[in-house]
């Protein structure tokens, strides 16, 4: 066999049109096509989303005229200084405590369902596994949480329940106790908890599972191997290897929690929470530079967060 | 004594029998190679060892204990993985440590230990690195001492060498086999390569269909394979039919002859054409069809080499025919 002939092909015949025009000049300057893919996200990202999240940060360091109710555009410390006068404070401690509760329960509920959904379900179990952590977040936020109003409320099917178990004396014992508990499971601290660990929940789930994909199997059969019983090897191996996935979980839990208004309106004591006291600094009181400062405090929370999670190593694996 | 013995031993995954009825007895300080193509069922035999996999019928028996009841946490017996399947987020000499610190052992006597099994593949000085700073051989070496740092009694090797290179190969395989020898260490190793079973074993097992084909030392199998699988398989030996057999020597048996004791000649019983040839450096292997079996021939380089199609004669002295069983 032989090349009867070599050297470059005529240049094949396409139309001269502007679209061949704009595919050519974009191919010769492949840079040109890289500002043109990352200038809307760029321009999205600084403008209009770091842009307003600067502007809540300057609002924070003004202050209001408590005399004439009128904003005072002076850089001043004092808004912030107000967030630590106790009833303010708070505020913040038992938004905290809420969103490290539901975070960590969230993480141990979901830990066995990821690593189910990672592990055995295959075929058709994997898409019953997704159908039922993706469903509930398909339906709306409000109607779910007073579904739950009806679960938990005095005359709830909770309370239905446990009385055809004659259980309720153990609800009963529950609700008497001081700060969890209440009235009924709808209006006490507890509640604003279950619903919290409900909603959330899916976000907590598909990190980990994410996570627990990436860990092969022969890795905890190695574990296995070295005289690991199961619970060191998921001590050892496992959790390591899955906290960022828990971790990611965890950030989105954490500040989904810090930030929400509507769940503890609805459920829960006349207690507030930060969302609640952004919600009426800034509509009802008009005191938009303390509602800003009780803004910032989330995002420095999950910063402190985030770089506690990096020291441990929570990355390390990723 | 006995390392390991098999009686009758099953894994079958529903219909699928991946290990069927094997019977096996490896020596304590033997280096054993379980050899097969993929499928074979050797893997799901060293998994049976080690406690990953549980016997469906028959019993496993490790230095006379029966074992089939263990977890993998209580046998004395450590694996090295294909995937070496090291702990990413631990550095080298924590991996290597690993087992010790299960053990219990305090932090500076188990990374003591771990130090001088690094220093037994030749790797001290990396505990500080990440696995992942490390190439596929230095890998391969720390799977190695992570396993030999617990002392087992029994080794096992899934493939070990398989992601390397050539070269990386057959060092590992030399420095394995001196490995074995300098502790004593019963070592079964898992392979789909003959050359390397048959370089680095005392005994081989031929694996196909989850059943064990012949057990022996790699001269048995390499010269007197006892069915024509196991000719194939090891050496790419040449098979010769049993219709054509009866008729060279009148016996009805399948027989095997490796391509290095074929010769060519003008005048013999056997005649065939050529089909190809290739040049291999030390050799010219020879591609030749007698009626429909294929054959291959290996001419040593200052023999005369024939032309494609030619029609030529294949001679051998009357022991390289070696007889295997009838009916197989």
């Amino acid at each position: 066999m032989s090349m009867a002939r070599t050297g470059s092909l005529p240049p094949r015949e396409h139309g001269a049109g502007i679209g061949t025009w704009i595919s050519d000049v974009l191919w010769r300057h492949p840079a040109v096509l890289i500002v043109l893919l990352l200038l809307p996200p760029a321009l999205w990202l600084g403008i209009i989303y770091l842009g307003s999240l600067f502007a809540l940060l300057v609002q924070s360091f003004f202050s209001i005229d408590h005399f004439t109710g009128l904003i005072r555009y002076e850089f001043t410390l004092d808004t912030y200084a107000q967030l630590f006068r106790p009833s303010n404070f708070d505020i913040i401690l038992r938004t905290v405590t809420m969103a490290i509760c539901v975070s960590l329960a969230s993480a141990a509920i979901s830990f066995p369902i990821a690593y189910f959904a990672a592990r055995y379900a295959r075929g058709a179990w994997r898409a019953v596994f997704y159908l039922g952590i993706m469903m509930p977040l398909w339906s709306s936020y409000l109607v779910k949480i007073y579904a739950w109003k009806l679960i938990l409320a005095k005359e709830g099917i909770l309370t239905w329940a446990l009385q055809g178990l004659h259980l309720e004396w153990l609800l009963d014992a529950f609700l008497a106790l001081p700060v969890i508990g209440g009235n009924s499971l709808s209006v006490s601290t507890t509640g604003t908890f279950i619903v919290f660990v409900y909603v959330w929940l899916p976000f907590m789930v598909l990190p980990i599972q994410a996570a627990l994909e990436r860990v092969p199997t022969s890795m905890l059969e190695a574990s296995g191997d070295l005289g690991a019983r199961p619970g060191q090897t998921f001590r050892h191996v496992l959790l390591p290897l899955a906290l960022p996935g828990v971790i990611a979980g965890s950030i989105f839990t954490f500040s989904l929690t810090l930030g929400d208004y509507i769940i503890p309106q609805i459920i829960g004591t006349s207690r507030l929470f930060i969302g609640q006291a952004v919600y009426q600094h800034q509509g009802i009181a008009g005191n938009i530079p303390l509602a800003a400062a009780f803004a910032v405090v989330p995002i420095l929370i999950m910063g402190v967060y985030l770089w506690i999670a990096k020291r441990m190593g929570a990355f390390d694996a990723l | 004594m006995s390392a390991v013995t098999f009686d009758h031993v099953s894994r079958h995954f529903g219909a699928v029998k991946a290990v069927d009825g094997v019977n096996l007895d490896i020596a304590e300080g033997e280096f054993f190679a379980m050899l097969g193509p993929s499928g074979s069922g050797k893997t799901t035999c060293l998994r049976l060892i080690a406690g990953f996999e549980r016997p469906t019928a028959g019993n496993i028996r490790i230095f006379g204990d029966p074992v089939q009841n263990l977890p993998p946490y209580k046998r004395n017996v450590n694996t090295v993985f294909q995937d070496y399947a090291l702990f990413p987020h631990l550095n080298v000499i924590d991996n290597v440590a690993y087992g010790l610190m299960i053990a219990g052992q305090g932090k500076r006597q188990r990374h003591a230990a771990a130090e001088e099994a690094l220093e037994l593949v030749r790797l001290s000085g990396y505990g500080t690195r990440k696995p992942s700073e490390l190439s596929g051989g230095q890998r391969q070496r720390v799977a190695l001492a992570r396993a030999l740092v617990n002392k087992p009694r029994v080794l096992l090797l899934d493939e070990p060498l398989g992601a390397l290179d050539l070269r990386l190969r057959e060092q590992m395989q030399e420095e394995l086999k001196s490995l074995q020898r300098q502790l004593r260490i019963t070592f079964v190793f898992v392979t789909h390569d003959q050359g390397e079973a048959l370089s680095m074993a005392d005994r081989v097992a031929v694996f196909d269909h989850g059943q064990i084909i012949q057990t022996g030392t790699p001269e048995d199998i390499y010269f007197r394979p006892e069915v024509p699988f196991v000719a194939d398989f090891v050496g790419s030996s040449n098979v010769l039919p049993e219709a054509l057999v009866a008729r060279l020597t009148g016996e009805s048996r399948p027989a095997s002859i490796r391509p290095e004791r074929l010769k060519l000649a003008a005048e013999g019983a056997l005649r065939a054409r050529v089909t190809g040839l290739s040049f291999l450096g030390l050799a010219t292997r020879v591609s030749l069809e007698a009626g429909d079996t294929r054959l291959t021939c290996l001419l040593p380089q200052d023999a005369a080499r024939p032309a494609e199609g030619e029609e030529v004669a294949l001679v051998w002295e009357p022991g390289d025919l070696h007889m295997m069983k009838a009916g197989a």
